[in-house]
């Protein structure tokens, strides 16, 4: 699959700061995919989509967009991308259907055209009731929402998706997801930044981990979990306290299993694959009797891998 | 074009902020209507807005009405409202004129009673002469209506003895020989008089032609709250700048295809097309409400939309140098008092020092006020010349200024 965004050692030195916000960053976004960029705050995501959006000057390396150099080609680039800042950028005492006429209109957009345009993207995320609306009336997660509608509205070919789910509701949340899945099933290449793991899980066809300005990993999930080598954990919940200890030593010779301990009511299993020890581990506890009320299976996750890579929790 | 909707964009955000309605719009009004209501426009009251109008009595008359007007100025009724002082002789009146110690010299030549009462034709050397200070344009025309107002009672008096006397000799009462003994028979003369025969002339020191003006003051009370309250407009204009700076909508506008140049052009645009719509506004209500004129309705619009381009480049400079959102308000409310009072939006410079009149033309308030002035007198566009240029330029600088500055700072990147 083609590359849409390729990024070269990409450099963003401020002036005044001692170090670089962002440190050689390199990278390729290929067309019709999600690409996320997950890091902690301050890792440098937002200074990346700044001068990939031709708002701030590298200091160093450069950037193509669908061809276009970010350094000498800026009014290309930015015909091709659709921007969603972190923040609301949006007039408030406006309504969802005036933002969007005028954000359509800086685009070039106009006429019937535009007024179909914002038809439909109301009709996309949820809001073709309240178009009329103030903006300064909604919720936080319908302006979220806006938000999203007025970077698409001109049916960019990548679109950066800046943190767009920061400081809103689970359910206004889970809606935005859903509609960059969406979004991504129609076709449109999207660049989401975000410090949440479960995010860039859910959404991303491939990851790049990024922190203190460099991108320290890169790859799918798997591949990404895969580096760090760490096995799955299975928590088995049981009724007896008492029989914790001896099940656990029965379960430590089950194949494939690495270690099991018990820790009141619970035994913990540490297993090269989880799925394939399961039915054995449920076996030994009904053969000696212990009532097992609960499983949980964790697989390796983002977490993890950042925990790794660099010795913090990523929500630190 | 996208300059345009950005500017309209702005447009319609100013009109929606009802809080800033109620400043651009409300508050001009409401201390206009307590202006009009003080110099007693609306309520018919006589209490006098100006105070201690400086004015030279020359009396040269040695008859009784003579005598009665150089005692009118000096009279309990007036005594708020004027300072009078003698002068001698002729050329001592207009020298305190010339050096701006008085507002006017009240001229009353020798002969005049004997003129009036006499009811002969009075030659240009025996009316009465208001020597006026181009300066205190104001205070000249109400020294001006004070002696007009005297003469109007002179003449109603002899106009209604007249009538009494026609009655008299129609009743038999007396016989015309006895009405001629009275004194009353220069009635029939009055009649024949033409307008050009009025017993006052407005001479100026700075062209020494006589001209005769009528000046409402609500012609200079309604701009100056309007001016005033302008440069609140003009500093909201450039808060919205650096507060779409901070909530992310420039940083979205820079991250389209428009150019800077757009952008800019497009913020400026909006600041001056929502402080050309409030003036107009104003000038409209302030029409309709108190009935004030405001002159050549082309030299008006040509003044409203200068003095809004000068203090659109205010605002815009006030952006520029400010940090943020707050900064504006703040040194924005500071320029918006500064300037009414320096730009005699509150008291008119015609009386303060000349340093004061000279510091005060930096402010778009002291041009646009001595249009307005201008106007209400009757001139039109080729006498305000100089103050529309001088707006002019006021204007391109501010926004040269401006635009090098906020280019400087990179304010419309992110």
């Amino acid at each position: 699959m083609s590359l849409i965004l390729e990024v070269q050692d990409l450099v963003k030195q401020y002036s005044g700061a001692a170090e670089p916000a962002v440190r050689g960053v390199s990278f390729g976004v290929r067309r019709g995919e999600v690409f996320s960029l997950l890091g902690p705050n301050g890792a440098g995501k937002t200074t990346t989509i700044g001068m990939l959006s031709c708002l701030l000057m590298p200091t160093g390396g450069d950037a193509t967009i669908d061809g276009h150099s970010i350094r000498t080609d800026p009014e290309a680039v930015k015909r091709a991308i659709g921007i969603v800042p972190q923040d609301i950028a949006l007039y408030p005492t406006l309504s969802a259907r005036e933002n969007l006429r005028f954000w359509g209109s800086m685009y070039g957009l106009g006429g019937k055209d535009l007024a179909r345009r914002i038809d439909a993207i109301l009709e996309t995320v949820g809001l073709a009731g309240r178009g009329n609306d103030r903006v300064d009336s909604y919720s936080g997660g319908m302006k979220r929402r806006i938000n999203i509608a007025a970077g698409l509205l001109h049916e960019p070919k990548l679109v950066f998706l800046d943190e767009p789910t920061v400081g809103i509701d689970p359910q206004s949340r889970r809606n935005i997801l859903e509609m960059v899945k969406a979004l991504n099933a129609q076709g449109m290449t999207v660049l989401y930044t975000t410090h949440n793991m479960e995010e860039a899980q859910e959404l991303s066809q491939r990851i790049g981990i990024i922190d203190h300005g460099k991108l320290i990993a890169l790859g799918t999930l798997d591949e990404l979990t895969r580096l760090i080598g760490r096995r799955d954990e299975i928590e088995l919940k049981i009724a007896s306290e008492h029989a914790g200890p001896e099940l656990a030593e029965a379960l430590g010779k089950v194949k494939g299993v690495r270690s099991a301990r018990a820790e009141d009511h619970t035994v913990l299993i540490v297993a090269d694959n989880a799925n394939a020890s399961l039915p054995e581990v449920i076996g030994v506890a009904n053969a000696r009797g212990v009532k097992v009320i609960g499983i949980d299976v964790r697989e390796p996750n983002l977490e993890a891998v950042f925990l790794h890579l660099t010795g913090r929790a990523l929500r630190d | 074009m996208k300059v345009l909707r950005i500017a309209i964009k702005d447009l319609t955000i100013a009109f929606r902020d009802r809080l800033g309605l109620l400043l651009m719009l409300a508050a001009p009004v409401v201390l206009t209507f307590g202006m009009a209501l003080v110099s007693g426009r609306l309520s018919g009251s006589s209490e006098p807005a100006l105070a201690n109008i400086p004015v030279v009595i020359v009396n040269l008359d040695s008859g009784e009405i003579g005598n009665n007007l150089a005692e009118a100025f000096s009279s309990e009724g007036l005594a708020a409202l004027l300072e009078p002082q003698t002068a001698a002789d002729v050329a001592s009146g207009r020298a305190l004129v010339d050096a701006n110690k008085a507002a006017a010299a009240v001229i009353i030549p020798a002969g005049f009673s004997t003129a009036v009462t006499g009811g002969t034709q009075p030659s240009d050397a025996e009316r009465i002469e208001v020597y006026a200070n181009p300066e205190r344009e104001v205070s000249a025309q109400v020294v001006t209506a004070i002696v007009e107002s005297f003469i109007q009672q002179v003449e109603l008096g002899r106009i209604s003895g007249q009538v009494a006397v026609e009655q008299m000799i129609g009743a038999g009462i007396i016989t015309p020989a006895q009405a001629q003994e009275t004194g009353l028979a220069v009635g029939e003369r009055a009649a024949t008089r033409t307008d050009s025969g009025a017993p006052v002339r407005l001479v100026s020191n700075e062209e020494s032609t006589a001209e005769e003006v009528e000046f409402d003051p609500m012609a200079y009370f309604a701009p100056s709250m309007a001016i005033f309250f302008l440069m609140f407009t003009v500093s909201l204009g450039g808060k919205s700048l650096l507060e779409e700076k901070s909530t992310g909508t420039l940083a979205r506008l820079s991250s389209a295809p428009i150019r800077e140049a757009e952008i800019l052009g497009g913020k400026m645009l909006g600041i001056y097309l929502t402080a050309f719509a409030q003036m107009a506004i104003l000038i409209v209500i302030n029409a309709v409400l108190f009935r004030v004129t405001f002159g050549d309705p082309l030299a008006l619009a040509a003044l409203v939309a200068v003095l809004a381009a000068a203090a659109t480049g205010w605002g815009i400079l006030l952006a520029a140098l400010a940090r943020t959102p707050g900064q504006v308000t703040s040194v924005g409310s500071a320029m918006m008092l500064t300037f009414g009072v320096l730009g005699g939006n509150f008291v008119a410079v015609s009386g303060m020092p000349e340093w004061f009149r000279l510091i005060g033309k930096i402010t778009p308030n002291a041009w646009g006020l001595d249009g307005f002035v201008a106007l209400g007198m009757g001139d039109g566009l080729p006498q305000i010349a100089g103050i529309l240029a001088g707006l002019l330029i006021m204007a391109a600088v501010l926004f040269l200024a401006s635009v090098w500055i906020l280019r400087r700072r990179s304010i419309l990147r992110g």
